[in-house]
């Protein structure tokens, strides 16, 4: 029962050999995708993952080598060798080779470092406290400590050993952080929009005053209602700063009273004090609601420390606004080129020549998009717009510098050759017949292309808007030469008149990665914050695909081509 | 249902010959020298003829020999076609569509044409109809909801549709489409219609609505049919004419020209000895 019944049974088609092959191809880059998305995926959603804090004892040599204290408290981070080169010249590492643990050990400030790494000998004892606290702090990160008291504005206090201290801790914080954000509202804000007015007014007068003498009867009415008005905005201003001082005074006024893990007091001011949590006491359900409330955090707040900690909501903000600026100046612009190029044109050598160039714009290195954005975009028009709306402003570049606006741009044009050539592809398929049928109606060609040529090449046109979407929002590198920041102080669209600023300058996930991964001093400690990132990035350009996927089908099912 | 049944009941289908009215223009559109050229491919030579107003005339003859280039002379759906020229002469009621003061727009509007393949737009069903209005600049709905029930009336699918006017013209079989390009072209209130095999996609029902229709509309229009079909062109025209390669062999009554053809080669092609 075998050789030539076996060859029959399963007969092999000649000619398909290598069909193997392709699927293994498949098989490969499958595998890639997916393990590289895993690992970005699961190393990006455990960051926020609460896990245990263990106290360590250190021996003798350890705190000699490392400048600690005997004792101290950490977060396990993993474990690998110790590198073995000389730590000076003349001295090898000690326990070079030997494995080594290593830790997050928080308390920047007492200790020098927020890591430590220890082989198994180093530490001589490992146990987890139950009323140790996770403070995280807006400076200096987080602080691993023992709480003693709190001592309360009006002189009462809280001791730690009282049953509800922790909740009655985070009553205390949730009024000061609710404080905080208060006197933020206040300052950027109603003082914003009163430091708006006055600017205004001021332009308005340098720009009077600059006509020079003699002044006009009117000038000088409207100069002399200019100094009224400022002189009751500055009044205003004056009231909200006060207002806003008292604020920030209360904040100061109640402080934490902790020990740290070797045992010294220290004392810190709440108002620096964001979140305090005990990590070993933690149930399931408290962890998820931790995680919740740290994502929600992670999503909705303001960098701080250099980026490392707190959230990163400005840059969301900043790619998403970027993304939609851009495609609404690429799908226009490349729709009418498309257009022209397609039904109007005269075909022949010239418009061949024109396509052949459109399609090799997309194949050249994005810095290169960059540079003539800013010398294009930024120094000439940009520097125009200023000496010709906003010169009483300068030398202050308004549009003559970076912003959102000429970025948008300048990603737009990167990637306006896609919509180009989809959207060319999608006009020649739509049924000559259609095209046809509209002409026999007497219909003009123009009314012909908006009344059914666009529409049928509408699901074409989107798909080629996705891929210049999905190009455009991952891109850093000329995005770093026309306005991308680390940090900016204000968000391109606020609550602050006029409410669009897209002279202003902003932040990008992509460069945040970038920056935080790659050119912060800290990198340690940003690491979990460029995986973060690196999810959310990911996250933002599949919804924004898949939103652009939705309305292409949705479009499709109402332009359906197809007869018969 | 094809030209290779030689013996097929002429005369037991063909229609009465229609009563002669009185300002029925007997040279209602003559066609004078008219030749066109694809770049440099001649496709109708020297053609000169003439076609009576409000009745219906068949073009037949081989693929290929210019049928469809002929009948997409007379709104000058050509133009379309890059490097295509023609010379002599094409007139409308004495106006010649060539003329220079004449628009193209206002041609396309009288001249109305149904396509071999029927091509409604991918829109429900009431914008098809009111499209060649609504580029006409025509906006007003209660004259748009008029001429869409008349000419649906006309192309007999008024019943058929009236339910469904909002939905997408391509959820109409393929008769029913057919159907609509026809409401399509008569709301526009053309003089002529010009029909390019409209019944080649059709089944023997489907092309029997569209005859018996043709017999309704040419009450109203001059109609000009394209078909490879001999019974069809015996059946629906009153005219025939017979082309090869590009030039007129016979162009006579329907009757005559099945009947008793003079030219050998429109007698081999009418009794289906080639095609
Ligand atoms: N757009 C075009 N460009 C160049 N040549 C064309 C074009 N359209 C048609 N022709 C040529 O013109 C000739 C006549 O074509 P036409 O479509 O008028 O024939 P027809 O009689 O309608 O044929 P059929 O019965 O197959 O529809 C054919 O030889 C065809 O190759
Ligand atoms: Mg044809």
């Amino acid at each position: 029962m075998s050789g030539v019944s076996d060859f029959i049974a399963r007969p092999r088609t000649i000619g398909e050999t290598w069909v193997w092959l392709t699927g293994m191809g498949l098989v490969a880059a499958l595998v890639m995708i997916i393990g590289l998305f895993g690992f970005i995926c699961y190393r990006g959603v455990i960051v926020f993952w609460p896990t245990t804090i263990v106290e360590l004892e250190l021996s003798q040599e350890a705190q000699e080598r490392f400048g600690l204290p005997e004792k101290i408290a950490g977060r396990y981070l993993g474990e690998s060798p110790r590198v073995a080169w000389p730590s000076t010249v003349d001295e090898m590492r000690p326990g070079g080779g030997l494995p080594e643990k290593k830790y997050f050990i928080g308390n920047e400030e007492s200790y020098g470092s927020r890591f430590g790494a220890f082989t198994s000998d180093e530490v001589v004892a490992r146990t987890k406290p139950l009323n140790l606290l996770v403070a995280e702090r807006l400076e200096f990160g987080e602080a691993f400590l023992y709480p003693v008291e709190i001592k309360l504005s009006n002189g009462g206090a809280i001791s730690a050993d009282s049953p509800d201290f922790l909740t009655l801790f985070r009553e205390e914080l949730n009024q000061i952080n609710q404080r905080r954000k208060a006197i933020q509202r206040l300052e950027k804000v109603q003082i914003g929009q009163i430091s708006w007015r006055i600017e205004k007014l001021r332009t308005e007068e340098r720009g009077i005053r600059r006509k020079g003498e003699p002044v006009s009867s009117s000038d000088a009415a409207r100069l002399e209602r200019i100094e009224e008005e400022l002189s009751g905005l500055e009044n205003r201003y004056r009231v909200f700063a006060l207002e806003a001082r008292s604020l920030r005074e209360l904040q100061g006024a109640s402080h934490l009273v902790y020990r740290l893990p070797h045992g010294e007091l220290d004392e810190i001011s709440l108002d620096k004090v964001n979140r305090v949590y005990a990590p070993n006491r933690l149930n399931l359900w408290q962890k998820v609601r931790l995680y919740v409330e740290s994502l929600h955090l992670f999503l909705t707040e303001s960098p701080r420390e250099s980026n490392t900690a707190g959230g990163i909501f400005p840059a969301i903000f900043g790619t998403f606004v970027m993304t939609v600026l851009m495609s609404a100046a690429v799908l226009p612009f490349g729709v009418i080129a498309a257009l022209y190029l397609h039904e109007y044109a005269r075909q022949g050598p010239l418009v061949r020549l024109v396509r052949i160039s459109v399609l090799n714009l997309a194949g050249v290195p994005s810095i290169v998009f960059g540079v003539f954005g800013l010398g294009f975009f930024v120094y000439f028009i940009g520097g125009g717009i200023d000496s010709l709306f906003f010169s009483e402003r300068l030398p202050t570049a308004t549009f003559g510098t970076g912003g959102i606006f000429w970025a948008s741009l300048t990603l737009a044009l990167m990637t306006v050759p896609v919509v180009i050539v989809a959207t060319e592809e999608a006009l020649a398929a739509v049924p000559a017949g259609l095209r046809e049928a509209s002409y026999a109606c007497g219909a003009s060609k123009w009314q012909t292309t908006v009344r059914v040529l666009i529409p049928g090449s509408l699901p074409g046109i989107l798909t080629g808007l996705i891929l210049a979407m999905a190009r455009g929002a991952g891109e850093v590198a000329p995005l770093m030469l026309v306005g991308v920041v680390k940090l900016a102080p204000s968000l391109p669209i606020n609550l602050v008149p006029p409410f669009i600023h897209l002279d202003r300058k902003f932040m990008h996930l992509g460069f945040h990665i970038y920056d935080l991964g790659f050119q912060s001093p800290n990198a340690e400690a940003a690491l979990p914050m460029v995986f973060a990132s690196t999810v959310l990035l990911i996250l933002l350009v599949v919804v924004l695909n898949i939103g652009a996927i939705l309305l292409r089908n949705h479009l499709r099912r109402k332009y359906t081509t197809d007869t018969f | 249902m094809s030209i290779d049944a030689p013996d097929f009941p002429i005369r037991a289908e063909l229609p009465e010959t229609p009563k002669k009215v009185e300002e029925q223009d007997e040279r209602f559109i003559e066609v004078k020298d008219y030749s066109f050229f694809y770049g440099k491919k001649q496709v109708l030579s020297n053609l000169s003829f003439d076609i009576p107003e409000r009745q219906v005339t068949a073009f037949i003859g081989p693929s290929g020999c210019g049928k469809s280039t002929l009948l997409r002379s007379f709104n000058r759906l050509n133009e379309l076609v890059e490097n295509s020229w023609q010379t002599g002469d094409i007139r409308i009621q004495g106006e010649s569509i060539f003329s220079k003061n004449l628009d193209v727009i206002s041609l396309r509007r009288r001249a109305g044409m149904i396509f071999q393949k029927s091509n409604p737009f991918p829109k429900t069903v009431y914008e098809n109809v009111v499209y060649g209005l609504k580029v006409a600049g025509i906006r007003k709905k209660a004259v748009l909801d008029e001429i869409v029930e008349r000419s649906l009336k006309g192309a007999a699918l008024w019943d058929e549709v009236k339910d469904y006017l909002h939905e997408n013209a391509h959820s109409l079989s393929g008769g029913q489409q057919q159907r609509l390009c026809i409401a399509r072209v008569i709301a526009t209130e053309p003089q002529i219609l010009l029909l390019d095999e409209p019944c080649s996609a059709l089944d023997p029902i489907a092309t029997g609505k569209i005859e018996e229709l043709i017999h309704e509309l040419k009450k109203r229009f001059t109609v000009l049919i394209v078909t490879h079909n001999m019974q069809q062109a015996a059946r629906v025209s009153d005219r025939t004419a017979f082309f090869y390669e590009g030039k007129l062999v016979e162009y006579r009554n329907t009757e005559d020209i099945f009947l008793n053809p003079m030219n050998p080669r429109t007698e081999a092609y009418v009794s289906g000895r080639f095609g």
